[in-house]
């Protein structure tokens, strides 16, 4: 069974009131760098990205963080996950780094995602935006910029689909 | 997704889905040696045992900076240091070394059918880094790995491996990797050292080096191994050199944009001329950088199968 959570109408109202927040909270865009977490979020960055440029009048650089080599569950998991590239292309000392993910769950990848940013360089700060936040955190990790909240059991699945995988732009909330 | 089994003896072992998500691995991995930080956490607190029983210095060291890159402990043993001199079996030897906790276990040896044996024994990963003159598997694929960066794909690319295939373990798992993948392949070298029974494997046989090379998209070097002269398989280095060894006026016969490839370490002026091993269609560097990467992909990988 499934309910649409969000469709391609308040996704693009989400990244747009996301990409305002996000220009508030930085006082302006220069100085940022978009980091997507592969491969949602890489989507979502770009297009966040976008925004950006529109309402900051500058073209903002936009990487892709491959996040299995950091992974807390290598031991745990029946296989390991694929390793896809990472592509940050801008020095990410001193910027502010926005990491972006589809959906925000555990934390976990987050944690990740930060410890590989960390190998990349030295941000002057990391944020984090989200699309959307189902909860059921099981570290201390918060994020800055939210799509939309949702409240979840830990039954259902939250699946984010995009126009650039081959889907039409939608939120689903899944459950058996 | 996922290789089948926890061992990498050889290529034959693998299908082209298996040699496919390797290399696809390695260059994710690739990417990570760009950086600053080369080193990432996926195999904290693993350990890896180089069990070597003949020397080698490029194939140990990739080993170890590759096992290292991936935060894994790494202990090197060596045979001239360890208690084989002392007349311990090889079973002995791995069961010891598997018994303070090694997760992989990188073995070269002077026999084929060692990596198998130590696979079939031991719960822990074992990587072949070359077992006689059977298969040296992670050779192969960086060898691949490399031919896919310059021309994205190995079907019907026409290979040429020249020099000593009798002896050696890279052309052999070069051989089946590359068929494996739709390439075709020609061996090219003195009757003694190609013997005409390697047809069986699929492969076009020239004694001729010229012909050989006719319109070839990769012109692979062998080692010749010096040991082997003055036992009747040539009959001198600069005999050797005068009807196999890779010229600029001889690579003119491959295709113009041929790639020149050699595993280490070379003999130059015997296999090879200097100004070709370091002239621009020359990749042999290269393949040292990528067989890291891909040495990366096949400890990851192989970790990721539960027995």
């Amino acid at each position: 069974m499934h309910k649409e959570l969000l469709n391609k109408e308040d996704i693009e109202r989400a990244i747009m009131r996301m990409a305002h927040e996000i220009t508030e909270k930085n006082k302006g865009v220069r100085s940022l760098c978009l980091i997507g977490i592969q491969r949602g979020g890489v989507h979502l960055a770009r297009r966040l990205a976008m925004k950006l440029r529109e309402i900051g009048g500058r073209k903002i650089p936009v990487g892709a963080l491959d996040i299995a080599l950091y992974r807390d569950d290598i031991n745990v998991r029946k296989e390991q996950p694929v390793v896809r590239r990472t592509e940050v292309p801008c020095e990410i000392n001193n910027k502010k780094v926005v990491l972006v993910d589809d959906v925000l769950y555990t934390g976990r990848s987050i944690r990740a995602a930060m410890d590989a940013v960390m190998d990349l360089g030295r941000p002057s700060a990391i944020q984090l935006a989200v699309l959307v936040d189902r909860g059921h955190r099981e570290l201390p990790i918060k994020a800055d910029f939210v799509g939309k909240n949702v409240p979840t059991s830990l039954e259902e699945t939250v699946t984010v689909q995009f126009l650039e995988e081959g889907l039409d732009d939608r939120v689903v909330l899944e459950w058996a | 997704m996922g290789l089948k089994s926890k061992d990498l003896v050889g290529i034959k072992e693998l299908d082209a889905a298996d040699i496919e998500l390797i290399l696809d691995t390695a260059s994710g991995f690739k990417d990570v040696l760009t950086r600053d930080i080369k080193k990432v956490p996926a195999l904290r607190g693993k350990t890896t045992v180089n069990l070597f029983y003949e020397p080698s210095t490029r194939t140990r060291t990739s080993f170890e900076l590759a096992a290292k890159r991936l935060s894994t402990d790494v202990i090197n043993v060596s045979v001239s240091t360890s208690s084989v001199v002392k007349g311990e079996s090889l079973r002995d030897t791995a069961l010891t070394i598997q018994a303070l906790g090694a997760d992989f276990i990188v073995v070269r040896h002077s026999c084929s059918g060692v990596a198998h044996f130590l696979a079939k024994n031991l719960d822990a990963s074992v990587v072949n880094a070359g077992d006689g003159t059977n298969e040296h598997p992670t050779q192969a694929l960086l060898d691949l790995f490399t031919i896919m960066e310059k021309r994205h794909v190995v079907r019907d690319l026409d290979v040429a491996i020249v020099g000593d295939i009798l002896h050696s373990r890279v052309a052999k798992s070069n051989i089946y990797a590359l068929k494996k993948l739709g390439a075709r392949v020609r061996l090219i070298g003195p009757p003694t050292l190609v013997p005409a029974f390697m047809r069986e494997l699929g492969v076009d046989v020239y004694t001729d080096m010229d012909e050989g090379l006719r319109d070839a998209d990769i012109v692979m070097m062998l080692r010749i191994q010096m040991e082997r002269q003055g036992r009747g398989f040539f009959p001198s280095t600069v005999e050797y050199f005068r009807n196999w060894g890779l010229t600029a006026e001889r690579l003119a016969k491959a295709k113009k944009n041929a790639l020149v490839m050699h595993p280490g370490p070379m003999n130059r002026g015997v296999e090879i001329a200097s100004d070709v091993a370091d002239g621009l269609r020359s990749v042999i560097l290269e393949q040292v950088t990528n067989g890291l990467a891909v040495r990366m992909a096949v400890l990851y990988l192989l970790a990721g199968v539960k027995g």
